[in-house]
């Protein structure tokens, strides 16, 4: 958001962020004087999600806040007029939970994904293995994380965000994607303590196993509730009694338990979701399941449970990269057939579910997804609910978001049509009143000068030293560019978005930096030959070189070199 | 945990055997409302009943009721509704018991990280969609003692289930059997054979070690009972304001068992330290109730019969590391001889599969009776783990539990045809073999709407480059065509 930071910031920098994204895709309104504080949407389809849509009717939005919604409703004169002919009005979609919008610090030992620090060995649960609870979405959002502009133009206009890695990772809160300070992100905080039951050590580290971990779990929630005893205790009379110890994650723990924070228990498949119900009742806490994409099979059950659910977007497919001649087993072919389903078997039994976007890297596919379970039986409304309303819910903010009612925040989609259609295109989102437009990202009118088909090596220099990465580029004939890129170090990803046009070249990558998903956009000029130009992801811009790897005659060789890769 | 050489060869086996052995069972058919309603009154009629506990009878019919065994005789008039097995020319014995199995659990079996694991806890992660405990009950087992792996002096702890396939986790533990922990001595707690797992960093390295871990466990759980013990003293006396003691997961399981409330399973091959940990629960006043594997207890049978520990061991698996060379397939023959009550278990999903042939060898090696045999792997195995007032043969009032060949299950062509368990039907061979050509039927279904899918992205990704406009394609050297042409020129490669 390179403008806002521009009103406070100096002209120049103002000037070099706005150059730096390229590709921005959502600038933000600015006017001389200030942005406009007061909106009023007419003539629009509203969807408020707490009640029937309404038709033909205005949204008014004042200082942040949704002010009126009705067909009459009256807005002041300085107001910023939206016409809304032939547009629909949607609350700001939840993505229910995720890191988006969590500065992109190294994930705690024991975390998931990239190469992990040497961690010390953990001899039992007195060494608290992957244990950060006093970590805090809301202390570590940071308006440095890329995604969230993503996010934010794809409709997503808050996140229920957590800390990743490890069994107790830390705490979640309510984020809403924009600001212009780390801390106007903030909705509230805690609202949940998200568990993980995957194992954080190994066959020398504790807990190596799943009923490792379990057990573990259990008895951080016993020390805690001891430790909160106990302290009562001594508080009362420390006179001739050993102190009882302090221990930060029971500090943290029993904090975020006084905040009414629920707890996210890991559930995909139908015996983790029974077991989750054991593992709810025996913990005493208020659980929270996710995962839940085996809820056709135990729908009922949950619904008599009461749990809600937070239901992973992200559907199970089959591997890219399995043995070919390794058939899987009836029962993940069922799975993976009728996942989508279970939003449509949840709502039937009455269970409160939200979606999130799991493991889904690029935001589009996240209204995707949703919508596969719409094809799967679900309500659109259902649907609409589960990324709205429901998550404000389960999270404690219905007082504030999730729906388009007079008094909540003002976090709106303006899209010109239905919201699960794939043609539909989101003209404007409002985070906190603040409205951004939002463009497609810019295509070259002229087009391209030559053919980036082929192979190319990248070369660049981090502060780490020399690197290499290798390109593997394919461009349609309107210089639209697609291909991966790759290097030993960094793995390989696809190219979300690229171009040449005339001479002029960019392209964008999603990858994990220091483990967080970072994009990295390539910029610059092809001469022909080579490439030379800069590549730039967070907080760093590097100059780099391509010079093509797959000249004519080493072809046959490489063919070769592949097939036998396989 | 046992490590043998042949593992392979009987995986590959087991494959060969079991293709296509897939449940018969939808969920639905046997979810957990059917075993909510009230089992059904069941007659087996014209069985061979071998009854373990008083002979066998020709030509005997068994009437089930309530899940139970309500009478067993000659011949009795099956009841209005009752549903009747017509089971001549068939052989009916009670369910096999498996003293020490790993089927269903969820992770992994060993929290190997630490030297006592006693905090962790198999009956939290039974995972009842494990295909082991399908096949297991196609082999006749109903009832397993779960247990965890051998990593560690002092593992974690354990539970009986039966094997009510289709059933939730929470239905198959074995009701009111007592729990255990499962504790492991020699090689594999002092990590002998651990080579690349990041051995070395964990004690014990050797048998002293092995030793000085348990007595250390049960000091600390001693300490741990009596600060409890003080606690609530004082608590009954009327004292306020005291700060109890720290519940710890790890010593609880402990403290049970100096209680007497969890019985201690445990791995073992050599007969020193199969001394040594009677020695060691002599002196802290707690019982070893079965020794596992316990391959040279033919050595201390006296020893082992005095004490009243039971013994359940392989009938001829050894020499799968240097501690298991000294195995004999007279182990079982010879310890029963000597009055130990004795158990031939699996230790592995596959081998539960024929735990009847692995008793039956006892009566070539050793010359156990038939009925000595089939004890093996029913009543004896029942004794061990407390529950043979329940199962282990068949006698009015038991569960109805039962197996039934078509042939003597002690011969090498006895084939089960039917399961039950609590006198519901589980596995039913004719039942398996007729679903399977739906199941097979809906599998490729499944498989073709897959590829269908996958066929139809990949069409879409493919970029709009058949526009007329278009300006020549890019040269040949592009990754896509380098594929597709090896998809489509390289039949002898067969790359993809």
């Amino acid at each position: 958001m390179p403008s806002v930071l521009g009103r406070s910031l100096s002209f120049a920098l103002a000037a070099i962020a706005t150059l730096v994204v390229l590709l921005a895709a959502a600038p933000r309104i600015t006017a001389q004087g200030g942005e406009p504080q007061y909106f009023a949407i007419r003539g629009a389809t509203v969807v408020p999600v707490s009640g029937p849509r309404i038709e033909n009717a205005t949204v008014v939005i004042s200082r942040g806040v949704i002010t009126a919604v009705g067909k009459d409703a009256s807005f002041l004169q300085e107001a910023w007029v939206i016409d809304g002919k032939g547009l629909t009005v949607y609350p700001g979609l939840f993505d229910s939970f995720t890191d988006i919008g969590l500065s992109t610090a190294p994930p705690p030992p024991g975390g998931e994904g990239g190469p992990r620090p040497p961690q010390p060995i953990s001899r039992g649960p007195e060494d608290r293995p992957g244990s950060t609870p006093w970590r805090d979405a809301a202390g570590e959002a940071s308006l440095a994380d890329k995604r969230i502009e993503t996010w934010r133009s794809a409709g997503f206009t808050t996140v229920i965000a957590a800390p990743k890695g490890g069994i107790f990772p830390g705490q979640a809160a309510v984020l809403d994607l924009a600001g212009e300070r780390n801390g106007d992100l903030v909705v509230k905080s805690p609202v949940a303590i998200p568990v993980s039951l995957q194992p954080a050590g190994n066959f020398s580290s504790f807990p190596g196993s799943l009923m490792g971990t379990v057990a573990y779990v259990r008895q951080i929630w016993l020390d805690t509730d001891w430790s909160t005893k106990a302290e009562a205790i001594y508080e009362k009379n420390p006179r001739g009694v050993a102190r009882p110890r302090y221990d930060r994650t029971e500090a943290a723990l029993t904090d975020a338990l006084e905040d009414h924070a629920v707890v996210l228990i890991p559930a995909n498949n139908s015996v983790e979701i029974r077991r989750a119900f054991e593992l709810a009742d025996r913990w005493h806490v208020n659980g929270v399941l996710y995962g839940g994409q085996m809820g056709y099979e135990v729908a009922d059950e949950i619904a008599a449970k009461k749990l809600p659910v937070l239901v992973d977007l992200k559907w199970p497919e089959a591997d890219k990269d399995a043995d070919p001649d390794a058939v899987p087993s009836l029962r993940t072919l069922r799975f993976r057939d009728r996942a989508a389903s279970s939003p449509a078997a949840l709502a039937k039994a009455g269970v409160k579910f939200a979606f999130y976007s799991g493991g889904i890297a690029a935001p589009k596919d996240i209204l995707k997804a949703a919508k596969k379970s719409i094809d799967a039986g679900l309500s659109a409304d259902a649907a609409l609910r589960a990324l709205t309303l429901t998550p404000a819910e389960i999270f404690g903010v219905a007082d504030r978001l999730g729906s388009i009612e007079n008094g909540k925040i003002a976090n709106l989609i303006v899209a010109d049509g239905d919201l699960f259609n794939e043609k539909t295109k989101i003209k404007y989102v409002f985070v906190d009143g603040h409205r951004f437009d939002i463009r497609e990202p810019e295509k070259p009118k002229d087009p391209p000068k030559g053919d980036l088909t082929g192979k190319w090596k990248l070369a660049y220099t981090t502060p780490d030293g020399p690197e290499e990465s290798t390109a593997d580029l394919a461009m349609a004939s309107d210089g639209t560019l697609s291909g991966t890129i790759g290097s030993a170090k960094r793995g390989t990803a696809n190219i979300i978005s690229g171009y040449l046009g005339v001479d002029k070249f960019s392209f964008v990558i999603n990858i994990p930096i220091q483990g967080s998903p970072s994009d990295v956009t390539f910029t610059g000029t092809f001469d022909g030959t080579s490439l030379e130009g800069t590549l730039n992801t967070v907080g760093m811009d590097l100059d780099f070189t391509g010079t093509k790897s797959d000249a004519p005659t080493s072809r046959n060789r490489g063919e070769i070199a592949l097939g036998g890769a396989r | 945990m046992r490590m043998r050489a042949v593992t392979c060869a009987k995986l590959f086996l087991l494959s060969a055997l079991l293709t296509g052995l897939v449940p018969f069972q939808t969920r639905a058919a046997n979810s957990p409302a059917a075993a909510n309603e009230p089992a059904p009154v069941i007659l087996i009629q014209n069985a061979t009943i071998l009854t373990v506990s008083h002979g066998n009878i020709e030509h005997g019919s068994i009437l089930i009721k309530d899940g139970k065994i309500a009478e067993v005789g000659l011949s009795i008039k099956a009841p209005k509704d009752a549903q009747v097995i017509d089971a001549a020319g068939q052989f009916v014995m009670p369910g096999i018991v498996d003293c020490h199995s790993h089927i269903g659990v969820d992770g992994d079996v060993n929290e190997g990280s630490i030297a006592v694991s006693s905090i962790a806890n198999i009956a939290d992660v039974l995972n009842p969609d494990d295909i082991g405990m399908y096949r297991d009950l196609a082999g006749g087992v109903t009832t397993a003692n779960v247990l965890h792996g051998s990593a560690n002096p002092i593992g974690g702890q354990t539970v009986v289930i039966k094997l009510r396939w289709g059933q939730p986790a929470s239905r198959l533990p074995f009701e009111g059997a007592l729990p255990g922990i499962k504790f492991a001595l020699g090689e594999n707690p002092k990590h002998s054979n651990f080579g690349g797992r990041g051995s070395g960093a964990r004690y014990p390295a050797t048998r002293m070690g092995v030793e000085e871990t348990i007595r250390g466990a049960f000091a600390e759980a001693r300490d741990y009972k009596s600060a409890w013990d003080v606690y609530n003293k004082r608590v009954a006396a009327g004292e306020k304001n005291l700060i109890p003691p720290r519940r710890d997961l790890r010593l609880e399981p402990l403290v049970e068992v100096l209680e007497g409330k969890r019985y201690v399973h445990s791995h073992c091959y050599r007969e020193d330290e199969i001394l040594m940990l009677l020695r060691v629960a002599k002196e802290f006043g707690f019982k070893v109730r079965t020794f596992q594997h316990v391959l040279e207890g033919y050595k201390v049978a006296d020893e082992l019969a005095a004490a009243g520990v039971g013994a359940s061991t392989f009938s001829d698996w050894w020499a799968y590391k240097v501690e298991a060379y000294e195995a004999i397939p007279y182990n079982a023959a010879l310890m029963t001889r000597r009055g130990v009550i004795v158990s031939i278990n699996s230790d592995d999903a596959e081998e539960a599969t024929h735990l009847n042939q692995e008793a039956a060898k006892s009566i070539k090696f050793g010359g156990l009776s038939h009925d000595e045999a089939l004890k093996l792997v029913t009543i004896n195995p029942a004794m061990q783990l407390g529950i043979d007032k329940r199962v282990g043969s068949i006698d009015p009032g038991k569960d109805a539990d039962l197996v039934i060949y078509n042939h003597d299950p002690l011969s090498a062509y006895a084939v089960v045809q039917k399961t039950l368990i609590d006198g519901r039907v589980y596995f039913d061979r004719q039942r398996d073999l007729a679903g399977r050509p739906s199941l097979e039927k809906e599998k490729k279904t499944l498989l073709d709407k897959e590829k269908k899918a996958s066929e139809k992205k990949a069409d879409e990704k493919k970029p709009d480059e058949k526009k007329p406009d278009e300006k020549p394609k890019p040269p040949a050297d592009s990754v896509a065509q380098t594929l597709s042409l090896e998809r489509g020129v390289a039949p002898t490669g067969g790359v993809l």
